[in-house]
């Protein structure tokens, strides 16, 4: 199970010590819980988290109606892995204590300490990453408060869903499963029921949120499925940057991942949601690696609201995902943008939805595709102009880049129309980095390798303007360290 | 820098190149010196510009046999970024675009491997600001063009300029221009001629691949070589391109059979 991590990105690696703060509290001992899943132990679940009987209702209903489903999950996506067989997963299994985890970063794989260099990550983060204990820095968590402070005072709450489950219960009610319901999908009814924990984030009424909410997940060295929810409300006239990061690799065996994400904005606010992807791909030959199948959806619920999506995947072994939104006020807008790279034998079927409702509501979709190695790299997506959305434009632009003969990349956009004031925009490339452009840059003294991340990166500019100053150089370099071997 | 005790600049003896299992050099012989201006001219197809792009290490150009030496070191054992590194530069005829990649950023990557290579640091953002600047000047090129993509959505003179304005960048020992007059009109080829001029000096060197003697009227060689079917048939000073303007290729031909 991960634990959740909640800081901001001004937040320091001090900060990111604190991470027990966060963590359970369980004896382990009693919370072993057997593989499998049963209503049995979505009560304990429940349990575990003292929960109030209302969730537990909620749970129950979702396992049941994921029971329904006989284990058939959605098979359109082209993806292809072994049958998962569900039964053969831990749904419940407390963190380990400190006392089981590494005690110094001695004693982590240094190949994963390796990539956190590549990746810049100071020590004490890393420490926290890979849950080397850290008693000496546990013990000055004042710092952490600072930042919960500030934003208390300007009347956000942001913590983690368990919490607000316990501390804003009449809020958690109103909203959960209100975009993303749990007969959605076979993976959000999952998530429905087995929920761990995740974010909560509420911004109040003309609030406008001071700074970048981040959340960063932890990956314990042994665990179970990983099943976030996290839920994000933007009252009226408020705004807020929110950054999912999974900068650390994982490396185990194949994992399933579940997350759902929900986010609501009434008028006029904005939500903008940024991710930085990369989970454990699985090895060079395919072995191992996370199955993501992730639903994220947002409803433009006010008038002239906006919600903005804009991901970095590299990661996982197989990613399923499509950040939605739907257009429900008027002059709402959505926004979807994407950069997905799969090397070696990794499979991503991601895109977006964008279901327009409300009148003069207006899309954009701008989906980079990069496949190298023997992946396949699948863009999604789904425009759909209701009836009722007078005036509704979109533009798509879905782009693929291949790097080298045995990749693949495919586009399938789905348009659906039924009011003929609509204006659409599609376009789609789909091109290599050729010898040409490599020797162009080798003719200028610049090596195959970085030839190769110069015009990686270039293809991907569109999309890394979207993200915060900080968040993009390091989507870049993960691109870079995703690479690695591949060029050159 | 330029270890200009060490003559010839460029030794080329017997080269010998292939594409796609076809030869196309059959054996050429040339010796450029620093401050020298080759012109190479000839028909079309007479590998022109396969000896220019050979020479910068294009992959699909398959060496056969020969030697070439530049500065006295075994060029061909090089990769194509060691040869820039080493001050060889190719302007080429078809300048590749780099969608979204910076021109600024393109540019200071090439300057910096080759300060690198040279054992100097890299530019600060700011120095490079103004080198950039200097020489944008120097060659009368629109500023604009530094600050857009790579060649991206250039028109072909637009791509030619870039390419000089590259050259004066780089501050190449051995620049080999392939056909970088083809596509531009007076104007352009007068620019591309000033800017090739404004560059050279005692110890550099030019090589021009041309099929026509237009631009050596901006660009006076000290000597014209003349490639017909994969080897150099006649040398001679500036004089010979003018000739050849006159007579033809046909004349040549005729008079190597």
């Amino acid at each position: 199970m991960s634990t959740q991590k909640i800081i901001s990105r001004n937040t320091s690696s001090d900060d990111l010590a604190s991470d027990y703060k966060w963590g359970f509290t369980i004896d382990i001992e009693e919370d072993a819980a057997p593989k499998g899943l049963n209503e049995d132990i979505v009560r304990l679940i429940s349990a575990k988290k003292e929960e109030p009987e209302w969730l537990l209702e909620w749970r129950l209903k979702a396992f049941r109606h994921w029971m329904r489903q006989n284990f058939e999950e959605p098979s359109w996506a082209h993806l292809s892995h072994p049958v998962i067989d569900f039964q053969d997963i831990h749904y419940y299994a407390a963190p380990k204590t400190k006392e089981d985890g590494p005690k110094s970063l001695d004693e982590v794989d240094p190949e994963l300490i390796e990539a956190f260099n590549k990746l810049g990550i100071p020590l004490d983060e890393q420490k926290k990453m890979t849950g080397v204990a850290v008693d000496a820095v546990l013990d000055s968590v004042s710092v952490a408060t600072t930042y919960q402070d500030m934003l208390e005072k300007s009347g956000i709450i942001f913590c983690s869903m368990s919490e607000a489950v316990k501390n804003h219960p009449e809020l958690v009610r109103k909203y959960l499963g209100s975009v993303v319901p749990y007969t959605d999908n076979f993976y959000a009814s999952l998530n429905s029921a087995v929920f761990s924990d995740g974010s909560f984030a509420y911004i109040p009424k003309g609030v406008r949120c001071p700074i970048e909410l981040m959340t960063y997940f932890r990956i314990n060295a042994e665990e179970s499925g990983q099943f976030e929810r996290t839920l994000i409300v933007a009252e009226e006239a408020s705004y807020v940057s929110y950054l999912e990061g999974c900068t650390a690799p994982m490396r185990k065996s194949t994992q399933l991942h579940a997350a759902v994400v929900e986010l609501i904005a009434l008028d006029d606010a904005e939500i903008k949601y940024s991710t930085l992807q990369n989970w454990f791909p699985g090895d060079k030959e395919g072995v191992g690696g996370v199955y993501n199948f992730v639903t994220k959806r947002g409803k433009a619920a006010g008038r002239n609201s906006k919600i903005s999506w804009t991901q970095v995947e590299t990661g996982s072994a197989i990613t399923w995902k499509y950040p939605s939104v739907v257009l429900q006020g008027d002059n709402s807008v959505g926004e979807f943008y994407s950069v997905a790279l799969v090397n070696n034998y990794q499979q991503a079927d991601t895109g977006t939805k964008m279901i327009h409702i409300g009148k003069n509501t207006k899309s954009t979709i701008v989906a980079k595709g990069i496949s190298a190695g023997k992946a396949e790299n699948t863009y999604r997506g789904l425009v759909k102009i209701n009836a009722s959305a007078n005036g509704a434009k979109n533009f798509t632009q879905c782009d693929s880049l291949l790097i080298g003969d045995q990749c693949g990349a495919h586009t399938v956009p789905y348009i659906e129309v039924k009011n003929p004031t609509a204006q659409m925009e599609h376009e789609a490339t789909t091109s290599k980095v050729s010898d040409d452009q490599l020797f162009y840059c080798q003719q200028r003294g610049i090596g195959v390798e970085d030839a190769h991340y110069m015009i990686i990166n270039g293809f991907c500019r569109g999309i890394f303007q979207e993200l915060p100053f900080e968040f993009a150089m390091e989507a870049s370099q993960l691109l870079k360290v995703s690479l690695e071997g591949t060029v050159g | 820098m330029v270890n200009q005790a060490i003559s010839p600049l460029l030794q080329i003896v017997d080269l010998c190149v292939s594409v796609e299992d076809q030869q196309i050099l059959k054996g050429v012989n040339l010796t450029v010196n620093a401050g020298e201006v080759h012109a190479i001219m000839g028909p079309n197809g007479s590998g022109k510009s396969t000896l220019a792009n050979s020479l910068a290490g294009r992959p699909e150009y398959s060496v056969v046999s020969g030697e070439v030496l530049y500065r006295g070191e075994d060029l061909l054992a090089l990769e194509p970024e060691d040869r820039a590194r080493r001050g060889l530069f190719l302007a080429f005829q078809y300048p590749m675009e780099l969608p979204g990649v910076r021109a600024w950023q393109f540019l200071k990557a090439a300057v910096d491997a080759k300060r690198q290579h040279n054992g100097e640091e890299e530019m600060s953002a700011r120095e490079f600001d103004q080198f950039l600047k200097d020489k944008v000047s120097q060659v009368d090129i629109d500023p604009e063009l530094s600050r857009r993509n790579v060649n991206e959505g250039f028109s072909g003179g637009e791509k030619k300029r870039n390419e000089i304005l590259q050259m004066a960048m780089l501050e190449p020992d051995l620049a080999l221009l392939d056909e970088t007059d083809s596509g531009l009109d007076i104007d352009a080829l007068r620019i591309v001629s000033e800017g090739v001029n404004k560059l050279r000096n005692p110890s550099n060197a030019v090589v021009l691949v041309t099929h026509y003697q237009r631009i050596l009227n901006y660009i006076t060689p000290d000597f014209v070589h003349v490639l017909v079917d994969g080897r150099i048939v006649r040398s001679g000073g500036a004089d010979l391109a003018h000739e050849l303007e006159e007579k033809g290729y046909d004349w040549i031909r005729e008079m190597v059979s």
